[in-house]
């Protein structure tokens, strides 16, 4: 089915009646994702957070390099191409320039964990009033899949093809929730997945708190989502989505690796 | 503002010129000989509201810088020389997406790590584009302390008419020379108003601040469509063939002299002087002086073919002698080339010979 005839038929026609209807922050363009990838579930979520808090008119997204290249595409927000890995150093840039406006980086696991690693850090330990997305899926996706900085270890790529080995010095799988959290700046860090519906209502809960961090000028705030790759994985969907809960959440443990609003908290309850 | 001058040095003169020019965003990592911008500009942004970053490297300032360009906001960041290999990147990302920027480039010895000499050895670099894919930046070149506070307001200016990066490209000399400067914006220097006015068709501020029915904007240089790379392509050539109405030179001396010495920066007020002694001595040389790199002013430098010879002097191994020979291509004029070594400072006194030799010469 083309772009145009699915758009077509998404329209409600005589007698049918709209039961599910897209939110305004994202378009209603065809995505260019794979089918099974969770790019989809990711803007979904993002775009609804931005509209409930009600930034949408000045938020600022900062695109990266990869398959999340063309986020901006199915945003109703100003975007901004970033250079492969620099994403947080632009929006740093945005953010010091524009105070007023909400900025996010939205970036996969090469981009972010691996050629823009200090950029991501150090944006993130000068507490830069952004919001961090970090799309986990283990692989490489636009380029084909090649190893990653969190390609668990045994899992065959293009560029580990015995199955990525401590033993050769090819490393193991980097974890940035827990990085993050080591930070000064960082005001809220939390690892999602994104593979049931239970995990996804708990990936929008955090995507809001990491907004809502900026909104507050807390810090810096970040949500490391662990996303299915079927394609590269050479899996179908479902297959790809039980990898994620059987392979990925024992290596990434999901949950929250810190809250600045929570630790006030706490100090006030513990006076 | 006092018009009084001021005892400063050059690179305090470029940070007073970007301040004075609306400068309200400063992004740069330290490096040897331009320390005076950053630690000027970190005392003195925060007074006038503006933001100062010391960066992690020079990659993700000159990334920073792509985010606040790309706002529209006045920003820079400056360096030297190998500073300036690692912002390539992002130098080709704005060109690319049409985002305005100043870049400083303090030049110090290369290549590799070098010394923290004089040099003008990244002209090259500077004038040819530098980054990756087809593009260029406007080149400006300043030879005293008065210029790097004079040009920060062209280079701002340049900058937001053509949506394009903007290199101010010196060297150790007259990054730490201190003379006296009078802090006075020039007669046609842009306001913020006017540079804020440049950017409004395209900057990013979150499509609310443009009214209702606002569309969201997008600045980006990916374009994966077929021919629509080609389209961009042709449309940056345009935007280059504009900007060589911008191009600037000094004439001084030029119009009785038979040979006129070629240089820029500080190794043209170094063979200014030498060219004043030999004057005296009955010779009848002059000196060219690009102000711009990129566009070179090769249309002046043309005009003054007949009847003349030419030598180029400059703190390299050849660079801009090439474009010097490209502009007098079809003249039958002589050109001749003096390379000072990067790393070196000289006096006067070390270009008397070369330009002595060079006017004896058929």
């Amino acid at each position: 089915m083309h772009a145009h005839e699915l758009e077509q038929a998404l329209v409600p026609q005589d007698g049918e009646t709209l039961v599910f209807d897209t939110n305004p922050v994202l378009n209603e363009r065809v995505t260019h994702y794979c089918p099974g990838c969770h790019h989809g579930i990711a803007h979904r979520l993002v775009s609804e957070v931005l509209h409930e808090l009600g930034v949408a008119d000045r938020t600022i997204l900062v695109a990266s390099v990869g398959c999340a290249t063309f986020t901006y595409d199915y945003f109703n927000v100003d975007g901004l191409e970033a250079p492969h890995g620099r994403a947080c150093a632009v929006a740093t840039g945005v953010r010091r320039a524009r105070p007023e406006s909400v900025v996010f980086t939205y970036q996969g696991d090469g981009d972010m964990g691996a050629i823009g690693l200090a950029e991501s850090i150090h944006a993130a330990n000068r507490g830069e009033l952004i919001t961090g997305i970090f799309i986990n899926n283990t692989v490489y996706g636009m380029t084909g899949g090649q190893m990653a900085p969190t390609t668990l270890l045994g899992q065959k790529t293009t560029t580990s093809p015995r199955g990525r080995d401590m033993a050769r010095h090819e490393g193991g799988p980097i974890r940035m929730a827990e990085l993050m959290a080591q930070l000064s700046g960082v005001a809220y860090s939390e690892r999602c997945a994104l593979d049931s519906v239970k995990h996804v209502r708990a990936a929008k809960k955090a995507l809001r708190k990491a907004f809502e961090v900026q909104l507050q000028g807390l810090g810096f705030g970040f949500v490391e989502l662990l996303s299915g790759c079927p394609t590269n994985w050479h899996m179908d969907p479902v297959s790809a989505n039980k990898r994620i809960s059987e392979a990925m959440i024992p290596v990434f443990p999901l949950g929250v690796y810190k809250d600045v609003t929570a630790q006030a908290e706490s100090e006030v309850q513990h006076g | 503002m006092s018009h009084d001058r001021i005892l400063i040095k050059g690179n305090e003169a470029v940070a007073f010129g970007a301040l004075d020019a609306g400068c309200r965003c400063y992004f740069g990592y330290p490096i040897t000989p331009q320390n005076e911008i950053p630690e000027t500009m970190s005392l003195r942004l925060p007074e006038c509201g503006g933001q100062f970053v010391q960066a992690e490297s020079e990659v993700a300032a000159i990334n920073m810088l792509l985010g606040a360009g790309a706002c529209g906001i006045p920003a820079m960041t400056s360096s030297s020389s190998c500073g300036i290999s690692l912002m390539q990147e992002g130098i080709s990302y704005m060109a690319g997406s049409h985002i305005p920027a100043v870049i400083v480039n303090m030049e110090r010895g290369g290549p590799g790590l070098g010394d923290i000499g004089p040099s003008q050895g990244d002209y090259f670099q500077a004038v040819k584009g530098g980054g990756h894919g087809d593009h260029r930046n406007l080149v400006l070149a300043p030879s005293t302390a008065q210029e790097c506070y004079d040009m920060m307001f062209r280079a701002f200016a340049l900058a937001f008419k053509y949506a394009n990066p903007v290199m101010l490209l010196g060297d150790a000399i007259v990054a730490q020379i201190k003379e006296p400067v009078r802090r006075q914006p020039p007669a046609d220097a842009l306001s913020p108003e006017a540079l804020a006015e440049l950017a409004a068709p395209w900057r990013m501020e979150g499509y609310g601040k443009r009214g209702p029915g606002a569309k969201p904007r997008l600045l980006k240089s990916v374009y994966l469509a077929e021919g629509a790379l080609a389209a961009r392509n042709r449309l940056l050539m345009e935007k280059y063939a504009a900007m060589q109405a911008e191009a600037c030179a000094e004439c001084w001396n030029t119009d009785d002299a038979e040979l006129v010495v070629v240089a820029f920066g500080s190794m043209a007020r170094i063979a200014r002087s030498a060219i004043r002694k030999l004057r005296e001595e009955g010779l009848k040389a002059g000196l060219f002086r690009p102000k711009t790199l990129y566009p070179f002013p090769a249309d002046a430098l043309r005009a003054l073919a007949p009847g003349r010879r030419f030598l180029v002097i400059e703190q390299n191994t050849g660079q801009m002698v090439e474009d010097v020979r490209l502009s007098l291509m079809g003249e039958n004029a002589r050109v001749d080339w003096h390379g000072v070594m990067p790393g070196l400072f000289i006096g006067a006194d070390a270009l008397e010979d070369p330009i002595r030799q060079a006017c004896k010469e058929n």
